[in-house]
């Protein structure tokens, strides 16, 4: 070879850039998730990432519209019989999973099987079921030994984990605990494996086999309808280089800028900002029922009743009051459950009637141990705002600075405070968790099995007990009220307020729905 | 020089069973829950203790350090706890990024720093020698994450000649790949170009005071040939060492780099791991990073017998 053949040859490769045609930069859509997508098993690890990349890879029999409805998505139809004890479902035809393979009655079996014992509604109807077989392909019978009126809603709900539909020899031939290690979906994108760098790029393609089912695209429910070939996550870690990328055209969505940056984004005529999910998040003041101080009703009072929710929700989300409201009960606001039933003292703000309270309570100087995780924006914030309110309020702050992974070990413990344990860390919960008591885990006052603080209030498990039996609308909002209003008087936990975020988009991007997960069925770029 | 190669090379291996033995201790130490992290917030304690005793944290340390240690005897780093991936699929997913983005740096930093640090010890006292140390200590004092923010605002945004973030392989061409890479290492090299800037002109100032430079003067060598035949040879010695030092520093500016300009390189999957308690992804890149920086310090220590014939091992 000739030396200038030699150099031009070399010079060719070496300055080669990979140009994309426009034609496939429009088929790929570019997607900053809100975290890592670190683990794909949607069932063995709960985070809100996994279940949001699991939700476009496989289907679900039932699937919550923006009504919080659950619709029929793989499922066909279903018959109940008139005690409501045997449940016959009928999957719908063309279903197919991504090697293939038909989706048979013994793989929904299987899948439900596994996630039963890690959903709190899964395990409550695993404690009441007879049997669940497959009668044939198509046809699954579930028997139960007490009516379940929920059980549409548990299949199809939006909450952590879901019931989503896989192999039977994946399924069943991996446990709860025990992660999966093949990704064959059900739903409308395939799951790019060998292009998984986890922490920094997770790649879907569009499976081209998938059957949508007819009608008009809601949430998890309606025909989900691809309409790109390829479905980039590029996970940045730093909301200044996510909100730069998409000013200059190198993502198209990115699901949860945080509100400092809206207002640049705003400025961007190329740049569409809107709220991305309508039910928000309730913030959690998490107190630990245990062991003093929190153990006395009446220290929880006092705290409920001083606590200023505006404060924590200006430190939160700012100035922006199209973002956050203030609460009068548990449940989401804006929702048909929501009731404000019992909850003046949620908006009481009275903080010379929180040191009456705290007075009258006994309290004995005891260190109040805050876990404050430093690394999560919005659990440092709130906790700058509790150590100023305790203190006011009279209290003796012990302010543990830390991180969330040291958070999430540390409330797991059950000591005192003194020896290892804790009094109360923050947290916050998805709006379309709280909108009713089915995946309601804070809310829940059962002791030993409660979540962490482990409050024990019977009168709140009554109510919950009541609204799953609740047969119709109507008996479910008595039930509601019940619960907030035994919530509110026993102070399950504080809410600090309701809040919503914002997304953020490129204009050439259509079709993004508000929602409790981003929905990329019906999403296009031009 | 052969058996002192074979010397240190050997006595790498304890070194690294030190290493291992101290990480794994701190790592068994250290706060924090795989298991809670992995269970998400709304788990429940019965969820999170599943979890735990499925991943066998809950056994004792000896048990979980024997079988570790084995396994790295073998070469097998193990499997990450959130991907289930094996760590060393997952490094070297990592890897190139990183070693590209160091040897970029190493590249300007010293293509720049020694140059300059030269020049303002020729013309110490002068303007000239007065802005170079003004920019040393500016490169200093600014952090690294700054630098990048206002570079990645300036090139791409504004001017919109590079990309604000993401890395493409090198054999997709050079071009991308450097588009990708010069603010970073830009912004990386700051620190690291004020460090070997100063330590040249101070080495320098020394050897151009000593009695063979006077003597080439004499002799009428031309100026260029003082500075980098006669003096920057016999100052060469503590720059390296610097350099070799220096080397340390990139690998921790590194995870904020590769942070800021989304870079998936091996710093983000340190802090993401250290942040996940992803404890054989931790031990697995804390090893490299100490193998690196074992064989770093070996080079360097060979290093200096070619810059110094009287330097003998």
């Amino acid at each position: 070879m000739e030396r200038r053949t030699f150099l031009a040859a070399t010079g060719a490769t070496l300055l080669s850039a990979p140009a994309l045609s426009q034609g496939a930069a429009a088929r790929t859509l570019k997607f900053v998730p809100q975290a890592n997508l670190a683990n794909f098993d949607p069932i063995w690890g709960t985070q809100y990432v996994v279940r949001n990349a699991a939700a476009a890879v496989w289907d679900t029999l039932y699937g919550i519209d923006d009504q919080l409805v659950p619709q029929p998505q793989m499922v066909e139809g279903e018959t109940m019989s008139a005690d409501g004890l045997v449940w016959d479902f009928r999957l719908r035809p063309g279903l197919l999973f991504h090697d293939g393979a038909p989706v048979l009655a013994k793989d929904v079996v299987a899948s439900i099987t596994r996630w039963m014992p890690r959903d709190p509604m899964g395990q409550m109807i695993s404690a009441i079921q007879d049997e669940l077989v497959a009668v044939d392909d198509r046809h699954f019978r579930w028997k139960l030994k007490r009516p379940y009126p929920k059980l549409k809603y548990a299949l199809g709900k939006t909450a952590t984990p879901c019931c989503f539909i896989m192999p039977e020899r994946i399924a069943a031939g991996t446990g709860s605990t025990t992660m999966i290690t093949e990704y064959v979906g059900s739903g409308p994108m395939t799951f790019e494996r060998g292009e998984w760098v986890p922490g920094a790029k997770a790649v879907f393609k569009k499976f081209d086999r998938y059957v949508p089912r007819e009608g008009t695209a809601s949430w998890m429910a309606g025909p989900k309808r691809i309409l790109v070939d390829r479905l980039e996550w590029v996970v940045m870690p730093d909301p200044a280089t996510a909100a730069a990328a998409l000013q200059n055209g190198e993502v198209d969505w990115w699901e949860s800028p945080i509100s400092d940056l809206i207002p640049l984004m705003r400025r961007n005529r190329n740049v569409a900002v809107d709220i991305a999910d309508p039910l928000g998040n309730i913030g959690s003041f998490r107190m630990n029922h245990l062991h003093p101080p929190f153990n006395n009703k009446k220290v929880r009072q006092a705290v409920l009743t001083a606590l200023s929710q505006e404060d924590y929700m200006r430190a939160l989300v700012g100035d922006d009051t199209n973002l956050w409201s203030v609460l009068g009960g548990y449940f989401t606001p804006g929702t048909s459950g929501y009731t404000e039933a019992g909850g003046e003292a949620l908006k009481a703000k009275n903080l010379a009637r929180g040191r009456q309270l705290l007075a009258e309570s006994g309290y004995a100087n005891e260190p109040v141990i805050c876990l404050v995780a430093q690394d999560q924006p919005l659990t440092k914030a709130m906790g700058d705002v509790t150590a100023d309110l305790l203190r006011r309020l009279g209290m003796n702050v012990d302010f543990v600075a830390t991180d969330w992974g040291t958070v999430g070990q540390r409330r797991a413990m059950r000591n005192p405070p003194g020896q290892g344990g804790w009094s109360m860390f923050h947290t916050w919960h998805a709006g379309a968790d709280t909108v009713n008591p089915a995946a309601y885990n804070a809310l829940r006052a059962n002791g030993e099995q409660a979540w962490f603080g482990w409050p024990s209030i019977p009168a709140v498990e009554a109510g919950v007990t009541e609204w799953f039996d609740a047969p119709n609308e109507d008996a479910e909002k008595i039930a509601m009220d019940k619960i907030n209003r035994e919530a509110v008087e026993n102070v399950v936990y504080a809410p600090t307020g309701f809040f919503k975020s914002y997304q953020a988009w490129r204009r050439n991007v259509t079709g993004i729905q508000k929602g409790p997960l981003p929905f990329f069925w019906g999403v296009a770029k031009s | 020089m052969f058996a002192y190669v074979v010397r240190r090379v050997l006595a790498t291996i304890p070194v690294m069973g030190l290493v291992a033995l101290f990480v794994f201790s701190l790592l068994y130490l250290a706060p924090g829950d795989p298991a809670a992290v992995i269970a998400g917030d709304q788990a429940t304690p019965q969820d999170v203790e599943r979890i735990r005793a499925s991943l066998g944290l809950d056994r004792p340390y000896l048990v979980r350090f024997g079988e570790w240690f084995f396994r790295i005897l073998q070469g097998d780093l193990g499997l990450s706890i959130f991907t289930n991936l094996p760590v060393t699929t997952m490094i070297a997913q990592r890897i190139e990024p990183t070693l590209s983005l160091m040897i970029l740096t190493l590249i300007l930093a010293i293509s720049i720093a020694v140059p300059m640090g030269v020049i303002a010890a020729w013309k110490q006292g002068t303007l000239i020698d007065r802005a170079v140390m003004g920019f040393a200590v500016l490169g200093f004092s600014v952090p690294v994450f700054v630098v990048g923010y206002v570079l990645a605002y300036i090139f791409a945004l504004e001017l919109d000649w590079l990309p604000v973030q993401g890395y493409t392989p090198f054999a997709r061409g050079f071009v991308p790949w450097l588009q990708n890479l010069i603010l970073p290492a830009i912004a990386l090299g700051g620190v690291y170009i004020a460090l070997i800037a100063r330590i040249t002109r101070a080495t320098m100032l020394e050897v151009l005071q000593q009695d063979y430079i006077r003597t080439a003067r004499a002799k009428g060598a031309n100026q260029s040939s003082i500075l980098f035949l006669h003096a920057l040879k016999n100052a060469a010695v503590p720059i390296v060492t610097v350099i070799g030092i220096g080397i340390a520093l990139l690998i921790g500016g590194a995870v904020v780099t590769e942070s800021v300009f989304a870079i998936p390189g091996l710093g983000r999957l340190t802090v993401d791991a250290i942040l996940r308690r992803d404890y054989p992804v931790i031990q697995g890149v804390v090893l490299l990073f100490s193998f690196v920086y074992v064989l770093v310090n070996l080079a360097i220590d060979l290093a200096y017998t070619l810059f110094d014939p009287r330097i003998r091992y």
